[in-house]
């Protein structure tokens, strides 16, 4: 990819997205992120929407100012996530609904859009899920739902846009010390980590490393595939 | 001419627009003829799944570059129409018009 490669990263508020922001930005990409709430980083190459990412019509109203301005999309990043501890039994319906629209939903509708925006030139598309997921973790449940749903969109996302020349693949990270898992009591992540082959918290670099294997031009030949951090 | 025919002139220019796009891909014998009566999906469907979707989203496309408007077709609506808006040239056109009138409402 050129250095005129523009890339789209949702969540870059903060934590892993904010530091994938900077990090593309850093490496000469056209970086376009996104967030509810403005965001205080700033660099040449980037450019910030407060959008909420499960509201159809802001993320289309996002697109179609990308469109207009940079004309297409070369990759797509859908990062942001929430997750909420709980029990299955004390699961407020409330709180189901705001993580599938964040999570899922979300990434729905950024790969959609950002598709509309690679189908004449390819592109690729990477999206967040998680370790919770094939670890099956107690306490988790609507959190590691909602990610094995962006597991089956990713694997379908990939037969479907192959004729257009756009890979979907995702990366799976382990935990990483951000705000998602700030109120998890820590005996709670040393157990999970005790349950990775690599016992340790993950680190930004392990999650920007998977995502520049899946950009690399080298990578036009990887689609439909979930790679979990941490030898999980 | 009147605000009504212009709508659907561009609509009409869309959705040929578009055919050009998908006749790029065809053989000389199968080109898409750019007659209202084409038909496009369902019995007697000229494309399959994906040229429609091509086709779908270059029309999208299209009138967002030529009138401003953001226009989704496939939405909720037109899928669970029981005759659907893309099974000819016409019954699209029409369809676009519609949109391209509700997204200038908004």
């Amino acid at each position: 990819m050129t250095n005129e490669t523009i890339m789209v990263i949702t969540g870059t508020r903060k934590g892993i997205g904010r530091y994938l922001a900077e990090y593309y930005c850093q490496r000469g990409y056209q970086v376009v992120g996104c967030s509810r709430e403005e965001s205080n980083f700033s660099h040449s190459h980037y450019r910030h929407f407060c959008v909420d990412v499960a509201n159809e019509d802001e993320v289309r109203g996002m697109f179609y100012d990308i469109k207009r301005e940079l004309g297409h999309v070369d990759i797509m990043i859908n990062n942001a996530g929430i997750a909420s501890m709980n029990h299955v039994l004390l699961t407020p319906m409330k709180t189901v609904q705001d993580i599938f629209d964040t999570n899922f939903i979300g990434t729905f509708l950024f790969c959609r859009e950002s598709a509309k925006l690679m189908r004449r030139s390819g592109g690729r598309i990477v999206n967040f899920a998680t370790v919770a997921t094939p670890l099956n973790l107690e306490g988790e449940a609507i959190y590691a739902a909602s990610k094995a749903a962006i597991e089956s969109l990713t694997r379908v996302l990939a037969r479907e846009l192959a004729p257009f020349r756009i890979t979907a693949n995702a990366v799976g990270p382990t935990p990483v010390k951000t705000d998602l898992i700030r109120s998890v009591p820590e005996h709670k992540m040393a157990a999970l980590l005790s349950r990775q082959a690599i016992r340790r918290y993950g680190e930004f670099r392990d999650i920007s490393n998977v995502v520049d294997f899946f950009i690399k031009p080298e990578s036009d030949f990887v689609s439909g595939q979930v790679i979990f951090l941490g030898g999980v | 001419m009147d605000a009504g025919n212009d709508k659907r002139r561009e609509a009409l220019n869309a959705i040929y627009f578009a055919m050009d796009q998908i006749n790029a891909e065809r053989s000389s014998d199968k080109l898409l003829k750019k007659e209202e009566t084409t038909h496009l999906f369902g019995i007697g469907a000229n494309m399959d799944s994906l040229e429609l979707v091509t086709l779908v989203l270059a029309v999208e496309s299209r009138v967002s570059n030529q009138l401003g408007v953001a226009v989704t077709l496939a939405d909720e609506k037109a899928m669970s129409q029981r005759n659907s808006p893309f099974l000819t040239v016409k019954t699209l056109a029409d369809y676009v018009v519609t949109k391209i009138e509700e997204s200038s409402r908004d």
